[in-house]
């Protein structure tokens, strides 16, 4: 564990505190904190953050709600319970550089089936809030059976005597979804929520498939793939990556703490 | 039950561990592999064998293709030759990446006598491509520069000057009679490179160590490129068209004046025939009146890798790659204008190329791109500096644009 998780992220963060060009090895010295300072102070950075906010909202969100869906579906179906488990499995087994194409392919102008449907005539990945669309839509199709699979999960442990009893006293299925499904349902929520959320925000093959970076859909993950393959500057890219890590580390403790309360209040009510 | 399970599996992920890790045979023969971008007709392919044959044993020449897109080939060989890999022989190299693979010693110098040798006849812009602290860092194989294209059947005579032709494409009253590259990529730099040094100016000073970017020949390109943008005979979609987005429009019939890489001519005579028919071609107009245009030089230039195991005959299978005959093979089949100047007026190329005097004229005062070994971040700064070109503001931006190349060319920030 200690050789292959901890040397290379305390070597990223070595490596962050020089500058390092594999262009020019003999340039190398230590710049302290330079390389963050240049990484916060440029305006690509800000954008790339704000922009793989906006990705990592707009699927997760989505991905919930039709996940929700899904999990109920595959819980209540009465027959071909199996073989509708395994359809909606299919996009999630799917490797993310081949939907990613397939979705780029199906949005394509000249190709894609998608404008001869809509009867639209539009570029779909040339402008930044169509392609934003086309990338967060292609990461919600096939993302949400990931979803759906934990939150069946939860959806299976509810005691079935519990909704058994309200029916009983009269409640509608609203408010059996509300008042015991949901709460019972949060840990799971949460759980699932932060597997997505954690992986969202890292989002690379799919942006890189559909437009590189174009049209102003840089996520972060690109900016430090950039900075590290592309220039080879490897100070500023460890930089970078540092505060990807950094990021995904704020983001995972929020969670994690939204966890930790559901879990101990049924105990003191 | 389970054990002779687990042993059957370790032993199958064993033999395929064992298949997958299996090497090439060795061979007697030296194998060359020749690193290139995807050359769709063959004649690169031919190239290689053919030098094979002629070796008479001595090696052997494997073509390997890249990825099509540009940025994807120098990322693969950058990655591959930083981790100092020993398979790379030849590198089939953008005129742009010279001075960085010199600096960063993944290719070998040219020793003099071979150098002179090798580029004798050869284009001296091409040459100058291929050149980096006064040393031959490899050789010329093929090249290329952008001419103007326009309909003869609409204009009498090929426009002198941008604002003339600008001028001339407004009359016809269509959206997109003028087909320029907008998009935010390497072409965008192209065309700005253009267009500056058309207008007298230059990215960096002669040592290439700090920005030149002088006042009034930037200001007026990016007050040109302004102009361009807002005309109604801009392209409606030129914030993302390409050279190729360019040639398909102009396929159409629609436009009036394009200026792009001579690979449109077979394009539009196959696809077009009645386009074809109607299109000229001139050099670039001038942006200063009565100063001749001055258009980037393209191409390929073949180094050796520093890390090869045949060094030496690695440099003859250079050699032999861009001699006439394969120069000449790859003009006719794959269409790639040669760097042989004698090779321009030979009817085969002239054949293939009728624009050839008008190519060759334009091709003796290309003018480089920055020869910086962070060139690639300096284009990335000027093109992301200056898209969407609809927002350009002459009079501020050339700070902007000065202060972005400022920046990259001294590492600094992230593009």
């Amino acid at each position: 564990m200690l050789l292959v998780t901890a040397y290379p992220i305390l070597y990223a963060l070595w490596l962050s505190l020089y500058r390092y060009d594999l262009r020019f090895p003999e340039q190398s010295r230590f710049v302290g904190l330079a390389n963050y300072v240049s990484v916060l102070t440029s305006e690509v950075w800000w954008q790339a953050l704000v922009n793989t906010l906006v990705i990592t909202l707009g699927s997760v969100s989505m991905e919930l709600v039709v996940g929700f869906a899904m999990a109920l579906l595959m819980f209540k179906a009465s027959f071909g319970r199996r073989t509708i488990r395994t359809v909606v499995l299919i996009p999630y087994g799917m490797i993310t550089v081949v939907s990613a194409l397939a979705w780029k392919f199906a949005f394509d102008p000249v190709t894609g089936f998608v404008n001869a449907l809509l009867n639209l005539d539009r570029a779909w990945l040339t402008e930044c809030w169509s392609a934003f669309f086309v990338i967060i839509f292609s990461e919600i199709w096939k993302t949400t059976p990931f979803m759906g699979l934990l939150l069946l999960a939860g959806l299976t442990l509810i005691p079935q005597d519990l909704i058994k009893a309200a029916r009983v006293d009269g409640a509608s299925a609203w408010q059996r979804f509300r008042k015991i499904t949901l709460p019972l349902m949060t840990p799971t929520i949460l759980v699932a929520l932060l597997f997505r959320t954690l992986d969202a925000f890292r989002i690379f093959d799919t942006v890189y498939v559909q437009t590189r970076g174009a049209a102003a859909t840089e996520t972060v993950s690109i900016v430090g793939y950039n900075a590290l393959i592309a220039r080879l500057n490897l100070g500023l890219g460890s930089a970078v990556s540092v505060l990807i890590f950094v990021c995904v580390l704020i983001i995972a403790l929020l969670l994690i703490k939204g966890v930790g309360t559901p879990l101990t209040r049924p105990r003191r009510e | 039950m389970t054990r002779p399970k687990a042993s059957w599996l370790s032993s199958l992920t064993l033999s395929l561990l064992i298949s997958a890790c299996a090497g090439p045979e060795e061979s007697p023969v030296p194998v060359l592999n020749w690193y290139v971008f995807d050359e769709r007709s063959g004649a690169f392919r031919d190239a290689a064998r053919n030098c094979s044959e002629q070796s008479n044993g001595r090696y052997r020449l494997v073509f390997t293709p890249l990825p099509s897109d540009a940025d994807q080939q120098r990322e693969q060989l950058v990655r591959r030759l930083a981790a100092e890999d020993r398979a790379i022989d030849i590198v089939g190299m953008d005129v742009i990446w010279t001075a960085e693979f010199a600096q960063a010693g993944w290719i070998l110098p040219w020793p003099d006598t071979r150098a002179s040798k090798a580029t004798t006849g050869m284009l001296p812009a091409a040459v100058a491509s291929a050149t980096y602290r006064n040393k031959l860092w490899a050789v010329p194989f093929t090249s290329n520069a952008q001419l103007l294209w326009y309909r003869k059947d609409r204009i009498d005579s090929a426009p002198e000057t941008w604002e003339e032709m600008i001028d001339q494409a407004e009359r016809f009253g269509v959206r997109g009679a003028l087909q320029v590259q907008g998009q935010r990529y390497e072409g965008l730099t192209v065309f700005f490179v253009s267009l500056l040094s058309s207008a007298g100016g230059a990215v960096l000073d002669r040592s290439a160590a700090a920005v030149s970017l002088d006042e009034t020949p930037t200001r007026k390109t990016l007050a040109l490129l302004k102009r361009i943008a807002d005309s109604p005979a801009a392209d409606a979609n030129l914030a993302v068209s390409r050279e190729d987005q360019g040639r398909l429009a102009f396929e159409t019939g629609r436009p009036v004046f394009m200026v792009n890489y001579s690979y449109v001519w077979p394009s539009a005579k196959q696809n077009a025939p009645e386009v074809a028919d109607q299109m000229a071609w001139a050099r670039w107009p001038a942006v200063v009146k009565g100063r001749p245009s001055r258009v980037t030089i393209g191409g390929i230039n073949l180094a050796i890798g520093a890390y090869t195991r045949y060094r030496e005959t690695a440099f003859e299978a250079v050699e032999c790659l861009v001699s006439a005959s394969n120069q000449m093979a790859a003009a006719q089949k794959g269409g790639l204008p040669p760097t042989l100047q004698a090779l321009y007026s030979t009817p085969e190329v002239r054949e293939r190329f009728p624009m050839a005097d008008t190519l060759l004229a334009t091709l003796k005062s290309a003018v480089q791109r920055p020869r910086t070994p962070v060139y690639n971040d300096i284009s990335l700064a000027i093109s992301h500096t200056l898209h969407p070109l609809t927002d350009i503001a002459p009079d501020t931006d050339t700070g902007r644009l000065r202060s972005a190349v400022n920046r990259a060319l001294h590492s600094e920030g992230l593009f």
